[in-house]
């Protein structure tokens, strides 16, 4: 027998260890030739590894070569061996391949090698620990567990990418990594290069085209069935039976909610929305709406939970925004504050409190913090040089200035971060600065600062760290984050402004200045907390009992992760600290960012005027969550997931269970008796549930959603096998499955509509009405699936729970909202799409103008800023014009309308 | 032609009498068997290899190791590399290659049919149906497996005769 082998081919990993299981190992030459030798005469591409067998016939597919050494050695084939072997060749080797192409070829990194990759390895990850064995088949080492190693293992023997909320999968792996053969395969051939060995192979490789459907998605799949075994069936069974009283007993509600000894506390924040601005589909879903989901399925585990937020109020931002709208800052917060509680309430946010940053308590707190920290010895002074417009009058706020980035020469760069490589700027530092508000070129004034002294601090952050962060449930994008930051080491970060709008500094010498948002911003959920209780330390000076949540998006992560923590740990107060940072990704508009300016995207205010109720928003969002990487907000995906997920898939499902019940069984839920197809899906169901808890308490917002359309394809297709409605027409014992069937049907819906209530609040209390379910089960998700509505039960009025979205609406909503991307358009067809709009629209439209109109005189007669005039008249023009197009009337005069 | 349709196919060859169900999983439609009262199987050649244990007729994947470990070498290259072209000119180059093995070959492993031959005549049926006489002159071997296959009892079964002209009419076109 003779091996080829070539340098890098990964091939070579899983070949050399089963090379190992053979007898009469000596016999096996290796030969080492060029990537481009085509060794195999009958192919036209290389192949490698490949084996020569004496009788002259070639093996050239790894897992053939790595079979053949396992049969040579005794080994019996089965079927799950086969269906490992299988998955690996047509699942697992398209998306690896790409991914470490993109990583050693196109030199990618983090999750956009990972991405393609995470279907896969939660895969192998599941079904390891489904069926809670070391190895893929079983308690001993077999064929299947060396191929997928060795074909796994040149990219996960670096730790980044090994996912560690993939438990089942690292022990897997790393049990593997360590045995002997396994260990010299991997020298042989890595030469403790990593990944980069692979180089001179996958060079000459022609770039993997991924399979489609990759993009983020909840795409509907039809689940591996899992295998079930004779004691989860019972287990199920015997758990459905209790019924009502499997439930626990209810925990009753208190007033205000304080932790309580002996019990899950959980209190979680959502980041709070600045004030100044509408917050938009984005920044709904990457905190508000997160946190409200974890907040309600808290709330239905009977953990004790307190959910807050508020609007963040102090800073340039809104004494700007009050310049502009000429309005006190104070005006300006009250005004916006209402706004977003407005949008909140609209969307059935769940708070126990909404609160604002500018109270006294604000003010106690934080020079409470400031205090112990200054006598502490973590509080420098420094004069810093700072930028200021002398055009304006006044020093320029981080926000206010704009310039290119020093690090990575990005030309946009904000005074505080880029937003392109992420690194935190000095805005002196900033190349070509330029006042964002007249567009001059301001000057550098020095001015005396106080500055939190995070090296110093430095050491309790790692320390506290290294306690939180091993095998916690951050997001891997906050792990990233707050790693990259102790890597480039912290500086001391300065932490007052000169501004009046915000918290003043108890200080002599800075009675002029105020805290920076940055140190004081975080302190705001504790001041929102003391509002709402006086006993507010007990929440927040007590890490024993309490878990703290904190939701954000991930340009958020550094204040919540680093700052806040060191400056609590710095007071020795022992302070809550955060114990699940759960950051989302960006949510992108259509094929962009959503923006204000441009009028692209949706905001919170406008979603109501859609008629499209808060549930279906909700759901979209959620559905959508931008977890893991970013996702879009596409108004076409939006219809067609409300058309089949909800409507055809959930709604159907749902309706259909409880009409049986009205129609053939006169209101009342029939007898049921169960067969053992019957339990099975019972058992299959209770897993499902079992698989949503885990995923919920791992705060996989999306991923649990899907687990509640899975459990609703199980009961259309259970509904759809056993035709309760041919049965019911049949003989006594066909009338008596339709009953089980019915039965079985309308408790999955019952089961639903609480898993559906952290995400849809009206359409799961509809569905209860509906059903009439007993009230305790309303309130409560238990592990295990119970009959809540027994034989007898007598339901309510049934109804369609959601209304199919039309393309046409659709399309008009889409020409509303898509600002100027949308409007011109040199395809001809495309404007004639413009030129078909719902009155609805242009009424819209009109409004629009008219109130931005008013804005422009407003500010005209105020003598405002000629350049902000200048800004709010080019906005007033862009609607104009998109009027005109909505109206269908021709471009020209469009054009002679601008120049008047 | 859908994986479970193919699967019914290959139970009537073995002579197994019909009873599986089968489902489909995912975008590509991967098939599902469900064993009464135990675990599934995924994956066409997975629950294949199944079906020949099932039916007794285990010489189908081989009698040595060699000729086991050959036969899922083409069953593995029947779904990665055949169900991944679409048209016959995709297909152009695996063509090539296995005209250029066949060369010597009566059946893919050599002397005996095995699974791999029926799966492969399977996979292969669509394109060879669209094959002009001139491109099925050219790869010659394939052609006379292919022929060879589809007359071998029970295969074929209500998959079209492909007919191949027995004498050359292009001899030196290549």
């Amino acid at each position: 027998m003779r091996l080829f082998v070539s340098e890098g081919a990964p091939g070579s990993l899983p070949v050399l260890v089963a090379a190992g299981r053979a007898p009469g190992r000596s016999e096996l030459l290796i030969s080492t030739v060029g990537p481009e030798e085509c060794v195999v005469p009958f192919l036209t591409q290389p192949k490698f590894p490949v084996l020569q067998l004496d009788s002259g016939n070639y093996l050239f597919s790894t897992s053939a070569i790595c079979r053949y050494f396992f049969l040579l050695s005794g080994w019996e084939p089965d079927d799950f061996t086969n269906q490992w072997l299988e998955w690996e060749a047509t699942e697992l080797q398209p998306v690896l391949s790409a991914a470490l192409y993109y990583l050693v070829i196109q030199g990618k990194k983090g999750e956009d090698v990972l991405d393609p990759l995470g279907k896969a390895l939660t895969h192998i990850d599941h079904s390891l620990s489904r069926q809670n064995c070391p190895f893929l088949g079983g308690e001993t080492e077999s064929l299947a567990d060396v191929v997928l190693w060795g074909a796994l293992y040149p990219l996960l023997q670096d730790p980044a990418y090994l996912p560690e909320e993939l438990g089942a999968l690292r022990s897997w792996f790393q049990t593997l990594s360590t045995q002997e053969p396994c260990q010299r395969a991997a020298e042989t051939v890595l030469k403790q290069k990593g990944v980069l060995a692979l180089r001179p192979y996958l060079q000459k490789q022609p770039q993997p085209s991924l399979p489609e459907g990759r993009a983020v998605s909840n795409e509907p799949e039809e689940e591996e069935l899992a295998t079930l075994s004779e004691e989860e069936i019972a287990a199920a069974v015997t758990a459905w039976k209790k019924g009502l009283e499997g439930l626990p007993v209810l925990r009753p509600q208190q007033n205000p909610v304080l932790p309580v000894a002996g019990e899950r506390n959980v209190l979680i924040t959502s980041a709070l929305p600045y004030v100044n601005n509408v917050p938009h589909l984005g920044n709904i879903i990457g905190c508000v709406l997160s946190a409200d989901v974890f907040a309600r399925y808290s709330r239905l585990r009977q953990w004790n939970t307190l959910y807050l937020c508020g609007t963040d109020e102090y800073g340039t931002a809104t004494e700007t925004k009050a310049m502009e709208e000429g309005l006190t800052p104070q005006e300006i917060c009250d005004k916006y504050h209402t706004i977003h509680a407005d949008i909140y309430r609209w969307f059935n946010i769940s708070f126990d409190f909404f609160g604002r940053t500018t109270t006294p308590q604000q003010t106690k707190i934080t020079q409470d913090i400031f205090h112990r920290l200054l006598t502490r010895g973590f509080i420098l002074e420094d004069t810093v040089e700072q930028l200021r417009c002398e055009h304006c009058a006044r020093f320029l706020a981080d926000r206010f200035v704009e310039g290119v980035c020093p690090f990575c020469g990005y030309e946009e760069a904000r005074g505080d971060q880029c937003d392109k490589c992420g690194k935190l700027i000095n805005a002196i530092e900033l190349k070509k600065p330029q006042c964002k508000v007249c567009r001059s070129c301001p000057v550098v004034k020095s001015s005396r600062h106080l500055f939190l002294d995070l090296p110093k601090l430095e050491k309790r952050l790692e320390e506290w760290l290294g306690k939180t962060l091993p095998g916690s449930d951050w997001t891997p994008n906050a792990r990233f984050i707050i790693r990259s930051w102790l890597r480039d080491g912290l500086k001391p970060r300065c932490i007052t402004r000169d501004l009046k709008w915000g918290t003043p500094v108890p200080l002599e010498g800075f009675e002029d200045k105020v805290f920076y948002v940055w140190f004081d911003a975080t302190i705001g959920y504790l001041s929102i907390t003391a509002n709402y209780t006086d006993q507010w330390e007990k929440w927040w000076k007590n890490p024993e009992q309490v878990d703290l949540y904190q939701f954000m998006a991930k340009d958020n992560v550094p204040f919540h992760g680093l700052v806040f923590p060191c400056s609590a740990l710095g007071t020795d107060d022992n302070y809550t600290l955060v114990k699940y940072l759960i950051a989302t990704e960006y949510l992108n508009y259509e094929d962009g960012k959503f923006s204000k300016s441009r009028g692209v995207g949706v905001f919170g205010d406008m979603a109501q005027d859609t008629g499209i109720p808060a549930d279906i928003w909700r759901f979209y969002l959620l559905y959508i969550r931008p977890e893991g990487q970013d996702s879009a907000f596409s108004w076409t995906d939006m219809l067609l997931k409300n058309n089949s997920e909800l409507l055809n898939n959930l709604g159907n499902f749902i309706n259909r269970a409880g009409m049986f019940v009205s129609k053939f069984f006169g209101g009342y839920v029939p007898e049921m008796v169960l067969t053992p197809d019957d339990q099975r899906l019972l058992t299959h169901i209770t897993l499902e549930l079992q698989h949503y808890h885990q995923l919920l308490e791992k705060v996989r917002i999306r991923d649990a959603l899907r687990s509640i359309l899975t459990v609703s394809r199980h009961g259309n297709q259970y509904i759809q096998v056993n035709e309760p409605w041919k049965r019911i027409k049949g003989n006594e014992a066909d009338r008596q499955r339709a009953g089980t069937v019915t039965g079985m049907a309308v408790n999955i819906a019952a089961l639903l509509s609480v898993m559906l209530q952290p995400y849809m609040p009206t359409v799961s209390a509809t569905i209860q009405a509906q059903l009439q379910l007993p009230l305790p089960a309303c309130s409560v998700l238990p592990t295990d699936f119970l009959c809540t509505l027994p034989a007898g039960h007598q339901i309510g009025i049934v109804s369609p729970l959601f209304q199919k979205l039309e393309n046409d609406q659709i399309e008009s909503l889409k020409q509303h909202f898509g600002g100027s991307q949308a409007k011109v358009s040199p395809n001809p067809a495309a404007i004639e799409t413009v030129t078909t709009p719902g009155p609805q629209q242009i009424q819209m439209l009109m409004a629009e103008v008219t109130k931005q109109g008013n804005i422009v005189r407003e500010m005209k007669a105020q003598k405002a800023d000629k350049n902000l005039v200048a800004a709010e008249v080019a906005k007033l023009l862009d609607l104009k014009k998109q009027l005109a197009l909505t109206e269908g009337k021709p471009l020209e005069t469009l054009k002679g309308k601008k120049k008047k | 032609m859908a994986a479970a349709a193919e699967l019914k196919l290959l139970e009537k060859s073995l002579g197994l009498s019909k009873g599986n169900k089968y489902s489909a999983q995912g975008e590509r439609q991967i098939p599902v068997l469900q064993i009464n009262n135990g675990p599934s199987l995924t994956g066409l050649t997975t629950i294949a290899t199944h079906l020949v244990k099932q039916a007794n007729k285990e010489h189908l994947l081989g009698s040595t190791a060699e000729e086991k470990a050959m036969v899922q070498q083409w069953l593995e290259y029947r779904v990665t590399q055949v169900d991944r072209h679409s048209t016959k000119e995709d297909a152009h180059t695996l063509l090539k290659d296995l005209n250029s093995y066949l060369e010597d070959k009566v059946y893919l492993t050599g002397y005996n049919l095995t699974l791999a031959d029926i799966l492969l005549y399977y996979g292969l049926h669509r394109f060879i149906v669209d094959l002009t006489v001139q491109e099925k002159e050219k790869y010659l071997n394939v052609s006379r497996w292919f022929c060879h296959i589809q007359h071998y009892p029970g295969i074929r079964q209500h998959l079209s005769t492909v007919v191949f002209v027995k004498n050359r009419l292009y001899a030196t076109s290549h």
